[in-house]
């Protein structure tokens, strides 16, 4: 009917220069694996393959960990703090000046939309860098006392729904505390993290503080159970968490986890509707679902129900799905055909169980890996797709009746990373903050991340925090703590 | 003939320009070989009324804005400083008599100060604020807020550090400030002006004066619109007669060592505690 | 019946929509100014914004030479291109409205409307007899539509009631003769809550269109308010079936601009909304900036205000 079409406005690919093959950075320098092993990484978009990239196996971790073991001792835990901040302030400000490239970069490598890109993981990243910075001459002021130290080397594995910005949430406090670090990125969504390293080179950072290691899950459990690690931190799934719990439970090694959720978000009758609409669009299809805190169980107070799903309805009929280099797509692609596979298995699930499915009309690309947006109304406690994490583009609607009842249902899992609280009344939203089992709680709002603010779970979700003052503990000994 | 230096004027900076004083008048700085620097304009009470003014005008625009922004803000002011270092150098070596060796140890680490408090500004509630455990159904938390306008009579020696740290906690709290300038050590002052002047900081928030301290001491201490004053560069008695004048409206006074420490900073902030009960 | 005209149903009524919460309603207008509208999409879209521009003068200096001059511009925007749609209406304080109106059937456009401004125009400040006889003598001199202001003292004390009936009257005087757009003043009312109740009310009185702002005073046509008053029609339709209209007025001043205001129908109110008999842009220095950028799209070079016309 409206001729008001969108047409095609990509982002220029022409900034990102992607190498045809990437080594590992280890001691300041791109070297070849050992043994030469490489693998792919592809555009989900698309399928094509981006680049050529190195495999660490079992030698080439134990060339990062003494690189960055070598690094600790003669440099970096000799050095003044005031010098340590001022190289994460270059770092930040190179990235902000590099800041398109590295977008452009993440959205080919991780199939998320250019906008999001350019607009929250580039620039959080960049963030990160610049608040830990100003941390590392004021360890004092943390709350462990005076002159912490930092625990030494730390081992670090990160996912591939944030390359970029996972990758500055570790190593952005890690190094202010003055570790140095292995960094292990995802297997799908290795690319940002190789041009981080040059970021580094650019500021001149000295050899073996970061080392940035490609490779596979077998590259990761060899980087946890390297006996010279002292500390692991890790976000990725909680079966992978629990994993490493175990294999470190024998040794001196400390762990941050920060692991999966299946957060509720609750919406009260008095809440802002159209906001609160936003909120839960946002809340699950922000990043196509990939995210942990994800809201994607929607706790509607039974009296507005089916006015919310309607506007909820219609609101998702605008969420525009596809290639994610075009500055107006909404939704991308999902990050492998492993995840995509694993998304369809759970939500058929919902179908199975008796459940009600419901997605816009969307027309998805040929090519690539894509889901469309999609609601579960009529979903109750047992269903698994009200327990598991599906870490896509599904929701599950399940209703309430009393504030009690909203808090029970949402408090019942084993998850406990985040929770959303829609309610125009103030009383009642810090009544909910309180009895809510969640690490980080959005009222009247989601998926808000910022340096100052801490991030982490209760339960299965995790140990630990990351981001603000307490989430510099985890890189500190502490006076009380027995080193295990 | 070797070429002629275009010498340098030396202007207030007000309210993001550089006007000469109201009152047409100027003094005479020499350097340490007793040979002629500059003219700088002695500031008069009007000066100091426009300064504050466009500080109070300033103030509450940088007050609301992210923390965040306000810390870009001081650290691009340290990266342009560290541009202009051999300027500073020469400035501080004419005018101190040290030597250049003496000058570079002092702009590093009159740069490494700035850096310094920029790294505090979005980090600052998270350690001087506090959620606190009343007995009752209440959330309850104090966090700080920024006074307004702060003046600063800065030390004499040593002219570039003394006046950035006292300047810095000063804005990095986000209060608007008036600084006035060594009466015999000025330059380092205005030249740092013509840094904050291209660094993004929005006009007015930093004001910097030239002139006689004995002169406009008593003006500050009596002004109803400041509200507080770091007296690091006011002899005892200026500092005594400033706090009995500036009792009239409470004004928060304070006397540093020259250590680096937030509380500079919290001591021009307010604490507001904010009650809200909990509750269906 | 939703309402029975009563103070305490109106009161009630307003009492209970839904509130707006002014960090995510900024947020939603935010995202919504991302959309990257180009080529093609471009193209449609100032075409379509300059269909919908009220092309206004409202100044105190205004004669009758300034006001012919406008409906000339009205009718052939670019003297050089006949592809040039004409604008939606003219608006002008209605001592002008029968000039204008003569101007604008002389120079062929008969089909653009003339808007008048009325009711003590633009602050309100005036007895209802006097607003009465504003709008009266708007309508004899042939205005086809009229801008009326609410009365802001009235809402802001909670007076509904009186704010409810002068609509009332007000469109009763416009019978079948004229639209009437009803003026909320959103600068004034300030809240996002009272943007949403003061829609609402102008709505059940009977406006057929809502209007963000006089141009007088700042803010004006925020995003944020802008979303608050479609999100209003959208849902006002959905409870009576009918389509009430929007418009913007005060600082949409360039292409840019006017894009996101239809960014912004298309994703809160609906296609449905994006033509000129449901949404309209209260501007004037707009109408040579979308000129400009369409004569961009069309050669591909930025071109200078040299080549339009000033009015």
């Amino acid at each position: 009917m409206s001729g008001f079409e969108y047409a095609n406005a990509p982002e220029s690919k022409a900034i990102a220069n992607i190498d045809n093959s990437y080594g590992l950075f280890i001691g300041g320098k791109f070297v070849n694996p050992k043994k030469g092993k490489s693998f792919n990484t592809i555009n989900p978009a698309t399928e094509e393959i981006l680049s050529k990239i190195g495999y660490a196996d079992r030698l080439d971790v134990d060339l990062a960990v003494k690189s960055a073991r070598t690094a600790f001792t003669k440099i970096w835990s000799k050095m003044p703090a005031k010098e340590r901040g001022k190289y994460l302030y270059r770092i930040a400000r190179i990235m902000q000046e590099r800041a398109r490239e590295f977008a452009v970069v993440e959205t080919l490598d991780n199939g998320k939309p250019i906008r999001e890109s350019r607009d929250t993981d580039i620039p959080l990243a960049a963030a990160h860098f610049f608040y830990h910075a100003g941390w590392a001459d004021k360890l004092d002021y943390v709350g462990l006392g005076n002159k912490p130290k930092p625990v030494g080397v730390v081992g670090q594995i990160i996912p591939w729904n944030f390359p970029l910005l996972m990758l500055a949430w570790k190593i952005a406090p890690a190094l202010a505390a003055g570790n140095t670090v292995v960094l292990k990125p995802a297997e799908t969504t290795p690319l940002t993290a190789l041009l981080f390293a040059q970021v580094c080179q650019q500021a001149g950072l000295p050899d073996g503080v970061v080392n940035i290691i490609t490779g596979d899950g077998v590259t990761g459990a060899a980087l946890v159970n390297h006996p010279d690690i002292n500390k692991i931190a890790f976000t990725g799934s909680t079966e992978v968490g629990k994993a490493i719990a175990r294999s470190i439970s024998a040794t001196k090694k400390s762990a941050t986890l920060e692991l999966g959720g299946k957060a509720a978000n609750l919406v009260f009758d008095d809440a802002a509707i159209d906001e609160a609409v936003e909120g839960i669009v946002n809340g699950i299809f922000f990043n196509q679902g990939h995210v942990c805190c994800a809201g994607s169980r929607l706790l509607l107070q039974e009296n507005i129900a089916d006015e919310v799903l309607e506007k909820l309805k219609k609101r998702m009929s605008l969420i525009r799905v596809g290639d994610p280099m075009d500055k107006n797509t909404d939704l991308g692609a999902i990050n492998s055909a492993e995840q995509l596979k694993r998304i369809q298995e759970i939500s058929n699930t919902g179908d199975a169980q008796g459940a009600n499915r419901w997605s816009p009309e969307c027309k998805l690309p040929s090519k690539g890996f894509w889901y469309p947006p999609t609601i579960f109304t009529g979903v109750s406690q047992s269903h698994r797709i009200a327990r598991e994490e599906i870490f896509g583009p599904v929701l599950s609607v399940l209703t309430f009746r009393t504030p009690a009842e909203g808090i029970e249902k949402a408090n019942n899992t084993m998850y406990g990373l985040s929770a959303g609280i829609w309610s125009d009344k103030g009383s009642k939203v810090l009544w909910a903050a309180k009895q809510l089992k969640a690490g980080v709680i959005w009222s009247n709002t989601f998926n808000k991340f910022d340096p100052a603010s801490p991030f982490g779970g209760y339960k299965e979700s995790g140990w630990g925090r990351e981001g603000g003052r307490h989430g510099l503990a985890g890189y500190l000994t502490s006076d009380v703590k027995a080193s295990k | 003939m070797s070429r002629l230096d275009v010498n340098k004027t030396y202007k207030l900076f007000i309210g993001g320009a550089f006007p000469r004083s109201e009152s047409g008048r100027v003094y005479e700085v020499k350097g340490a070989n007793k040979k002629f620097i500059a003219n700088p304009s002695l500031a008069s009470r009007k000066d100091l009324r426009d300064a504050v003014v466009a500080a109070k005008s300033a103030h509450s625009g940088w007050a609301n804005a992210t923390a965040f922004n306000r810390g870009q803000i001081l650290y691009r002011i340290a990266e342009i400083m560290e541009g202009r270092s051999e300027q500073f150098i020469d400035e501080i070596c004419e005018l101190e008599g040290v030597t250049s060796k003496a000058a570079k140890i002092q702009i590093e680490e009159a740069i490494d100060t700035w850096v310094w408090y920029s790294g505090w500004c979005d980090k600052l509630s998270s350690v001087t604020g506090s959620l606190n455990q009343v007995s009752g159904p209440f959330y309850n938390f104090t966090s700080p807020e920024a006074l307004g306008v702060v003046a600063i009579f800065a030390e004499n020696k040593p002219s570039l550090l003394g006046v950035v740290r006292t300047l810095a906690p000063v804005i990095a709290g986000g209060n608007a400030a008036v600084l006035i300038a060594s009466e015999s050590y000025p330059l380092s002052a205005i030249t740092l002006s013509e840094v904050i002047a291209t660094s993004d900081m929005p006009a007015g928030v930093v004001n910097i004066l030239t002139g006689k301290s004995s002169e406009l001491a008593p003006w500050v201490g009596a002004h109803m619109e400041i509200d507080g004053v770091d007296v690091a560069g006011l002899s005892k008695k200026q500092e005594e007669e400033l706090r009995l004048v500036g009792a009239d409206n409470l004004k928060r006074v304070f006397r540093f060592s020259s250590i680096n420490h937030p509380d500079r900073i919290t001591s021009f902030m307010e604490l507001k505690t904010v009650w809200h009960p909990i509750g269906i | 019946m939703i309402v029975d005209g009563s103070e305490g149903s109106l009161k009630k009524f307003l009492a209970d929509l839904a509130p707006v919460d002014q960090v995510g309603a900024d947020s939603r207008a935010a995202m919504l100014a991302t959309r990257s509208i180009k080529t093609t999409s471009k193209a449609w879209a100032i075409d379509m914004a300059i269909s919908m521009v009220d092309l206004t003068t409202l100044e105190g200096a205004d004669s009758p030479g300034k006001v012919k001059a406008l409906c000339s511009k009205a009718v052939r925007p670019d003297p050089t291109d006949p592809t040039v749609p004409m604008v939606g209406a003219i608006c002008v304080y209605n001592d002008m409205v029968k000039i204008a109106r003569t101007e604008l059937n002389t120079l062929g456009g008969k089909d653009i409307a003339v808007a008048a401004v009325a009711t003590a125009f633009p602050s309100g400040r005036a007895s209802l007899a006097v607003k009465k006889l504003d709008t009266q003598d708007a309508l004899n001199a042939g205005a086809n539509e009229i801008d009326m202001v609410i009365d802001r003292g009235a809402f802001l004390s909670g007076r509904v009631g009186e704010v409810f009936e002068e609509i009332k009257i007000i469109k009763q005087l416009c019978g079948d003769k004229a639209h009437l757009k009803v003026i909320l003043e959103t600068g004034e009312l300030v809240t996002y809550d009272n943007v949403r109740k003061a829609s609402y009310l102008a709505m059940l009185a009977g406006a057929d269109f809502i209007k963000t702002s006089t141009g007088k005073v700042t803010p004006a046509a925020t995003a944020s308010v802008v979303l608050v008053m479609l999100e209003a029609v959208r849902d006002y339709f959905l409870l009576t079936g009918n389509k009430i209209g929007v418009k913007p007025a005060g600082g949409i001043r360039t292409t840019k601009d006017a894009i996101k205001q239809l960014v912004l129908v298309n994703e809160t109110a609906g296609p449905e909304w994006l033509n000129p008999s449901l949404f309209r842009i209260g501007a004037s220095a707009l109408l040579n900036d979308l000129l400009i950028q369409r004569i961009k799209l069309r050669t591909g070079h930025y071109a200078s205000a040299n080549y339009v016309t000033m009015d």
